[in-house]
């Protein structure tokens, strides 16, 4: 069984010290440190070009960093390379599997590679490939985007890794298929595998044991969703009207209104701290009788992991 | 006034049917959500419609030209722009926006008068003779959406534009979807991501090549007895729709 190989691993999967990389004068990763225990699900999130992708190829090996030190399994991701190699699986961005060969081959490749096979594994790979199987004659480049990612996760790990890298996922993915690829992923915590994943899905995000939100090279706040949240001290509002486009404009123009943006069927807009109780009767009165807005709605609201990512990136 | 009607529309690849007898209207002005699983037809459909593919049966106009016979007039009164094409990298951002002009074919002097206007607008105007690589992916994606309507096409299609992209900048680029839409340019787009789907005016669900359930967010939520478009989408696409 999958387990049994990972007795006597140190108790932190990734250790990262003070790790830089660059690319000629630009800083992707940025003296970053963190650690991640053994068997946590662990998210990182951030805009693009926030350094995410650098900081997989770190930790996989794949890349050397300019400065620092990184450790995977107690491994040294530069010295220790081969060992890490045989026993990380990593799930690039982009869809890298072989898109003329069919999705039996593409396994039975991955695993060939691994020095193994898919019944060793089978267990660990049960739930996803039972999906996958009706197809499994099937060429993968002409899969289903959920198809496609379900097919790379099965590839990722087939040889049973410790750890498992995987760079936004759920891209391009479907909403129902992204919740099923993360019904997957949850349920491999139960192999005390861990888990690295980016993505631009707060609602994933709010999934993981802990979360880095991650920009210019460095993360600027590393918390469980729970405490993030938490963390939120602006008064919140949700905000809806007939004409959500002229309300979002009107919203902006209140001087007690912090930021205000789309956020679904309502509009959401913080406030700042000195304003009394009455902000919401204020507001209400202002858009009504001076900006003439019809069937509105004003709600105090709780924040999600979204709203906070939004105040963190302004 | 209806910017895209289609009647019975139907691609077959072999005896595989993707879109399977499909009739809708597009009002002008509306922003159009297309949802549906991957998978289930939405990228074939989007293809007659912009011309780029003749259809097995059925009829369409798009911009008030026939898809059978019109369909190089369909290219030139559109927009398109993807999460996966958009820009050229390696051009600069001036020599984007002549090209695709060029390719739209607006006559120089609009094209230099546009340009400026762009620039200025975006506030890119110290950028302009920089490459598109160098351009953070929020400046990047309104540049490309920009250059999709910049030749006023009556209709845009918007296939994924916010794929892969952060909350804050998907934010930044709805507002410029609304502020087209308020202009009177037809928006029709496609997305996964379900708190975009309540920014449409109305939404198609397609499964299995079918349009399963069309109508305003409100409507559909309300249909479905369903808090959300996220329910909405999961009641629909697993076929649970004998509500």
């Amino acid at each position: 069984m999958a387990e049994s190989n990972f007795n006597n691993l140190p108790h932190d999967a990734i250790v990262v010290e003070g790790v830089s990389k660059q690319f000629g004068n630009i800083t992707a990763v940025d003296n970053l440190s963190f650690t991640v225990p053994r068997g946590e699900l662990f998210g990182i999130i951030g805009p693009d070009g926030a350094g995410k992708t650098t900081l997989f190829r770190l930790l996989t090996s794949l890349m050397h960093p300019t400065e620092g030190n990184a450790y995977v399994d107690g491994l040294h991701t530069v010295r220790d390379y081969k060992l890490i190699r045989q026993r990380v699986g990593y799930m690039p961005g982009k869809f890298s599997l072989y898109q003329d060969m069919s999705v039996r081959e593409n396994l039975e490749f991955f695993a060939s590679v691994f020095g193994t096979t898919i019944e060793e594994n089978y267990e660990l790979i049960k739930d996803i490939y039972c999906r996958l199987e009706p197809f499994a004659d099937r060429k993968a480049g002409k899969l289903s985007g959920g198809m496609k990612q379900k097919l790379a996760l099965c590839c990722a790990l087939i040889h049973a890794p410790s750890v498992l890298f995987l760079d936004e996922p759920t891209t391009g993915v479907d909403p129902s298929s992204r919740r099923e690829f993360w019904d997957m992923l949850t349920r491999l915590r139960e192999h005390n595998i861990t888990i690295i994943v980016s993505t631009a899905y707060m609602d994933e995000a709010s999934r993981c044991d802990r979360v880095a939100m991650m920009n210019n090279g460095r993360f600027i706040s590393t918390d469980t969703p729970f405490n993030i949240i938490r963390k939120f001290d602006k008064t919140l509002l949700a905000i809806r009207a007939d004409n959500m486009f002229q309300l979002l404009n009107d919203i902006r123009r209140l001087d007690f209104v912090d930021s205000c943006y789309t956020f679904g069927e309502y509009h959401h807009a913080t406030i700042n701290q000195q304003t009394d109780e009455n902000t919401k009767e204020k507001m209400e009165q202002i858009l009504t009788s001076q900006y003439h807005h019809t069937n509105l709605h004003i709600n105090e609201c709780t924040p999600t992991l979204e709203d906070c990512f939004i105040l963190y990136s302004r | 006034m209806n910017v895209i009607e289609v009647r019975n529309l139907v691609k077959k690849f072999g005896d595989f049917t993707a879109v399977n007898n499909i009739s809708f209207d597009v009002r002008k002005g509306e922003i159009f959500g297309f949802l549906g699983a991957n998978g289930a037809g939405k990228t074939t459909a989007m293809r007659m419609l912009c011309g780029l593919s003749t259809p097995t049966a059925g009829e369409g106009r798009v911009a008030g030209y026939d898809i059978w016979t019109e369909a190089e007039l369909i290219k030139r009164n559109i927009g398109y722009m993807s999460q996966r094409f958009s820009l050229y990298n390696d051009l600069s951002v001036i020599d984007n926006i002549k090209f695709f002009a060029g390719i739209y074919g607006v006559d120089k002097t609009t094209m230099q008068r546009r340009s400026n206007e762009l620039l200025t607008r975006l506030n890119l105007e110290k950028e302009r003779n920089l490459m598109v690589e160098s351009l953070p992916q929020g400046w990047k994606q309104k540049l490309a959406f920009s250059i999709a309507i910049f030749h006023n096409p009556q209709i845009v299609f918007l296939d994924e534009p916010t794929g892969g992209v952060d909350p804050e900048t998907r934010r930044q680029f709805w507002e410029m979807i609304y502020e087209a839409a308020n202009q009177g340019i037809t928006i029709f787009v496609t997305t996964h991501y379900m708190d975009e789907a309540e920014y449409c005016n109305r939404v198609s669900m397609m499964v299995d090549g079918r349009i399963e359930a069309l109508d305003s967010p409100a409507m559909l939520k309300s249909r479905y007895n369903a808090s959300s478009m996220s329910d909405v989408f999961d009641i629909i696409a697993r076929g649970e729709t004998n509500l």
